[in-house]
């Protein structure tokens, strides 16, 4: 599971034609309906979109927790499967088993694969230090801060080196400033050892920093509504955000969601007319 | 230290209580004994190897009932917990088990399971299995739902879920479950005893209120039950301390 010979620089991503529904016939929810994105190993994908519009669902899609309805998910050419050790999954909230220590957690990738208790050890310091964490192998996840707790959650993703890691809002439950340190932290990560990265995030911003290309979704039933490259040079620095090329990259993201997303992202110009 | 200062004090006033309502009643010995009176006929029960006797034999019957009704009853309870299909095919007869009157129960365990320590053991086991199964049940359904999806992410099966994280979690409620039956198992080694039975605290009673008029040994049978349900409930908190940290 873990010493499985992958391209080094990560796995493409093929998701053709998928329907996801949920709940019972009648008053079911259409998730996804049609929804086509191929996304090249090595890149970094920023997906975009207010709540609800899928993003989460595409990501179950691609880890193998949720079966499509209708439609094709391929990793790297095969159907993923939780636990194949291809795809690496970091939640919104940390979910950290709250009674063991900060390496236990880290490790469980590990322990699942039934590796032995000394390589996980070194496996999960290995982890930590990655995402500066080192210092917090021992303590419990009560004794963390959000954002220490959040790059334990990475850590665990990371572990078992999949060529494909999913990030879902990650550090949206964290400060403007502690964000940013994580996105560069992400584009550190990503340039020491590339891999295919998938974001799902809310913020604009954050996602013409850290990404090659930008998925901008319909509302539900969500669909791929636009594809924005972001051909910025790495690496890319705090300066970047000021940068006009960056500026414009930003403008045509929210100019897409808007188009998009008119009521919910502009509630004060659509409201009065819609009651 | 004042955990201890507190426990004698309570026993104390206890003590100066019942001392009190003696005096100022003044009712003979046959309906409420003083302490001292009951103390004195402890120790001489003790002496005579008459208590150990019937208690070595209720305790017995108490570890064995326990034992095998708290762990049937946690395995049900996991099993409840994890399949809505069969918690409805279960449930009703677990829970009209537990609606039937043990005392009326009894005898036919008795019966059926040929009268001898088995019998005693099973009466005791039935009154420990539902508030354990019913608890653990309640634990494994209250497992963050989140933990078990990071799980799953990760290639996780059932069982491994079970273990790493819906049984831990749910030990909390568990050992809720536990406090309740290991007292529910003291009641029941009584129960199964005076269901047939020639020996053991239960039968201690019966003899000392209905055979010998001495109600003195039936307080110090009384007082070994309650010190005998104290002693098993400590047990019980004090693994569930050592077990539950985080």
């Amino acid at each position: 599971m873990t010493g499985t010979p992958t391209d080094p620089r990560g796995l493409d991503i093929a998701i053709g034609d998928v329907d996801v529904r949920f709940g019972a016939p009648g008053g079911e929810v259409r998730a996804l309906e049609g929804l086509s994105l191929d996304i090249p190993a090595g890149s970094f994908t920023a997906v975009i979109g207010p709540n609800g519009c899928g993003k989460s669902t595409l990501l179950r899609l691609v880890a193998g927790l949720l079966a499509a309805d209708a439609g094709t998910v391929a990793v790297g050419g095969i159907v993923p499967r939780p636990g194949d050790g291809r795809v690496g999954l970091a939640f919104q909230q940390p979910r950290l088993v709250p009674w063991r220590s900060t390496a236990d957690n880290v490790a469980l990738p590990l322990e699942l694969a039934g590796v032995g208790a000394s390589e996980r050890r070194d496996r999960a310091a290995e982890a930590l230090e990655r995402v500066g964490l080192a210092a917090a192998a021992a303590l419990r996840p009560r004794e963390l801060s959000g954002g220490m707790a959040q790059r334990a959650g990475l850590a665990r993703a990371l572990i078992t080196d999949p060529p494909v890691l999913l990030l879902d809002e990650p550090f949206s439950a964290l400060d403007a400033l502690t964000r940013e340190t994580f996105d560069a932290e992400l584009q550190r990560l990503w340039l020491e050892r590339p891999r295919t990265v998938v974001l799902v995030t809310h913020s604009v911003g954050e996602a013409v920093r850290v990404a090659s290309q930008v998925v901008v979704m319909t509302p539900r039933p969500g669909r791929v509504a636009r594809i924005v490259d972001i051909p910025l040079a790495w690496p890319r620095g705090p300066e970047l955000a000021d940068s006009p090329g960056a500026g414009a990259l930003a403008a045509e993201v929210r100019q897409a969601l808007a188009a998009e997303h008119a009521v919910e992202l502009r509630p004060w110009t659509g409201g009065e007319a819609m009651a | 230290m004042r955990r201890i200062g507190a426990a004698v004090l309570s026993l104390g006033v206890f003590l100066a209580i019942w001392k009190l309502a003696t005096v100022i009643g003044g009712y003979p010995e046959y309906i409420l004994p003083a302490p001292e009176v009951v103390a004195e006929r402890g120790w001489r029960a003790v002496g005579s190897g008459v208590l150990w006797e019937h208690a070595g034999v209720t305790v017995l019957e108490i570890v064995l009932g326990f034992a095998v009704g708290a762990s049937t009853a946690v395995i049900t309870g996991v099993a409840l917990g994890k399949s809505v299909l069969i918690e409805r095919v279960l449930s009703p007869y677990i829970v009209a088990a537990q609606a039937v009157p043990i005392l009326a129960l009894a005898p036919l365990l008795d019966i059926w399971f040929g009268g001898g320590l088995l019998a005693r053991v099973a009466i005791c086991a039935l009154i420990v299995f539902f508030p354990i199964a019913i608890a653990t049940m309640v634990g494994i359904r209250s497992t963050d739902p989140q933990l078990v999806e990071m799980l799953r992410s990760l290639g996780a099966g059932p069982a491994q879920r079970t273990r790493l994280v819906e049984i831990p979690s749910a030990l909390p409620v568990i050992f809720g479950g536990l406090r309740v039956g290991v007292t529910l198992a003291v009641i029941g080694a009584v129960v199964a005893e005076w269901a047939g039975a020639s020996v053991g605290l239960g039968v201690l009673i019966n003899i000392a209120n209905q055979g010998l008029f001495d109600t003195p040994l039936m307080f110090v049978a009384l007082v070994s039950l309650a010190a005998i349900g104290l002693a098993f409930y400590g047990l019980v908190v004090l693994v569930e301390r050592r077990l539950i940290r985080h």
